[in-house]
């Protein structure tokens, strides 16, 4: 009986070093050298134990650039709020925030030092993540792959956009921005739910949360699954795909005799990437739509029926 | 019938937990099992319950209808049916049933001889549900402390209960649970693209290899974990999303009865500070 949990195939037991893994060519112009890789034993142990190489390219240049100046101005606006005491910068790095422009100066540019240094950080922030998805973008394409993985990130650019462009925008105000800090982006959260009368009656905040938990069951489910006809072979996904073994088999018929339902090997990926796609697309609409179209979302969920009249 | 095309040589008999021949067979698509017995039974008994509270109830909005826990009186004693004996006995059935359905899935992985990640993950599942309903109201020595079964009062429970507690965020638990919670959707995404991504090639392309996934992950981040190793990491992250929910919420009220912001005043005010 294979109860045991060294037949559960949590970690590798037995690691084979080969000549280092450079895949295969790419569609470019190859003026970026990608250095030699090196090999950790303990990742190893539960992945691939390579590290590198890693491609620069310019739109990686780019975005680390401007990343790295919208963290430093953040993290200097922190070091000025404690009069650059580092016990103080440690002590307090949870509560310290740079907080968006006060409402006064609506969609103006307010001074430097009253959300000033947050609206140019905010542009370098925004200006990295977009030249990270032509990162995300371009590489695939360079190595002739389909362009999912870049499509699945613009959706989790298109939530953060909705916080700190789209709706500010539609508000006429960029205080409406959500303030750069640990405890100050919580407390924004926090505030954002009861001044527009309780988030949870917010019907697309309601799908978003499905999807977020949506993807933790199905990534549970599939990875689950996965792992446990890993001893035939099923990591071999793409294989399995185009060519159905016996590993295929056993993971669909264990859902059939489970739930009567099955995905495929194929499938259960286009499951995987909607179902993640779909929480900050949901969610972007549920951030949209409060305080734009809807003041009050409990009042607006008694109007049709579903939260109880007063 | 309701078979697939290479499932009729998967169907044989044994590797059963218990009952041997007796309940070892299939309807439709299902397969039954003792496990699968005792399942029907608490699912059928713990549905029939809730649809006779909800016509005890003064609604049958799907989205409103609600069986409430007992009112904190009754400690952790029987309530009579109609204040909330009715939620003590769903519970009971929900906690047999997610049970029956877990063992149950380990007769399946036994027939079909898969290893048991999938029922030690369903019942990292049932383990928070039972934090939730079981383990935090003992320990606060009321079942009133468990939360409503309805749609939306189950999130008014959430609400109340994290205002209880100042602004719940703050608990620093449920940052964890809340970090895996983003990271799982996070690694689902890239993982579900990256496989798509391979094989979505035009008409008389091959599909593309994990050699590529790789390549492409190390020229993005530096680093691919692999074809086994993602779903390693997948089920690390959906299950510590699972499990420090569960303690997160169970450590407040049992450890923590004040605001969760208050808590981190012992970082704020701990003695290394003083010069």
């Amino acid at each position: 009986m294979a109860f045991g949990l060294e037949y559960q195939n949590i970690f590798t037991r037995v690691q084979i070093h080969g000549p280092d893994d450079m895949g295969p060519k790419r569609d470019e112009s190859g003026i970026y050298g990608r250095g030699k890789p090196s090999h950790n034993y303990w990742l190893g142990k539960i992945g691939d134990a390579q590290i590198g190489p890693f491609y620069l390219g310019v739109w990686g240049l780019l975005s680390l650039a401007c990343g790295f100046i919208a963290f430093n101005l953040i993290g200097i606006n922190f070091w000025m709020q404690v009069n650059w005491d580092p016990v103080q910068f440690v002590r307090r790095l949870f509560w310290l925030s740079l907080d968006p422009p006060d409402a006064k100066y609506g969609l103006g540019f307010p001074p430097l030092a009253e959300g000033g240094w947050y609206m140019i950080a905010s542009f370098f922030f925004g200006a990295s993540v977009l030249l990270w998805w032509a990162r995300t973008y371009s590489r695939a394409r360079a190595l002739g792959m389909g362009t999912h993985v870049a499509w699945a990130f613009l959706a989790a650019i298109w939530l953060m956009f909705v916080l700190n462009f789209f709706r500010p925008l539609l508000m006429g105000n960029w205080s409406e921005m959500v303030p750069y800090g640990i405890f100050s982006h919580l407390d924004w959260t926090s505030n954002f739910s009861l001044r527009y009368g309780n988030l949870f009656y917010n019907p697309f905040h309601a799908f978003s949360i499905v999807f977020l938990y949506g993807s933790v069951l199905l990534f549970a489910m599939h990875a689950g699954t996965i792992l446990a006809v890993s001893r035939y072979g099923g990591e071999r996904e793409i294989e399995q795909i185009v060519d159905r073994g016996t590993a295929s088999e056993r993971a669909a018929l264990f859902w059939r005799w489970t739930m009567g339902f099955n995905a495929s090997m194929e499938s259960i990926h286009r499951w995987a990437w909607w179902f993640a796609i779909l929480t900050p697309l949901t969610g972007g609409i549920a951030i949209l739509l409060t305080g734009t179209v809807v003041d009050n979302w409990y009042s607006w969920a008694q109007l049709r029926g579903y939260a109880p009249p007063n | 019938m309701a078979m697939l095309s290479f499932e009729k040589k998967y169907r044989i008999r044994g590797g059963t937990l218990i009952g041997g021949d007796l309940f070892d067979f299939w309807v439709g698509p299902f397969y039954v099992g003792f496990f699968g017995v005792l399942s029907v039974f608490f699912i059928f008994l713990g549905v029939g319950l809730i649809l006779f509270g909800a016509s005890l109830g003064d609604t049958w909005n799907p989205l409103r209808i609600s069986i409430n826990p007992p009112d904190l009186k009754y400690g952790l004693s029987f309530a009579p049916l109609q204040e909330g004996g009715l939620w003590q006995v769903i519970t009971i059935c929900a906690i047999g049933a997610f049970s029956s359905w877990a063992l149950r899935e380990a007769e399946i992985c036994r027939k079909l001889g898969m290893g048991y990640h999938v029922p030690w993950a369903f019942g990292t599942a049932v383990f928070a549900y039972v934090t939730l309903v079981v383990i935090r109201p003992v320990l606060m020595g009321a079942w009133g402390h468990g939360f409503p079964y309805g749609i939306f009062t189950h999130l008014d429970w959430m609400s109340t209960t994290g205002y209880t507690y100042g602004n719940f965020m703050y608990n620093p638990v449920h940052m964890v649970a809340v970090t895996f919670f983003f990271t799982t959707t996070l690694a689902l995404a890239l993982h579900g693209g990256l496989v798509l991504s391979s094989i979505a090639q035009a008409r008389g392309e091959p599909v593309k290899t994990p050699e590529h996934e790789n390549a492409y992950f190390r020229d993005l981040i530096g680093y691919s974990i692999g074809t086994l190793g993602i779903h390693r990491l997948g089920l690390f992250l959906a299950l510590s999303a699972g499990f420090w929910s569960a303690v997160c919420i169970v450590i407040s009220g049992p450890l923590w009865e004040g605001a969760w912001a208050d808590w981190w005043n012992w970082w704020l005010n701990a003695s290394f500070w003083a010069k």
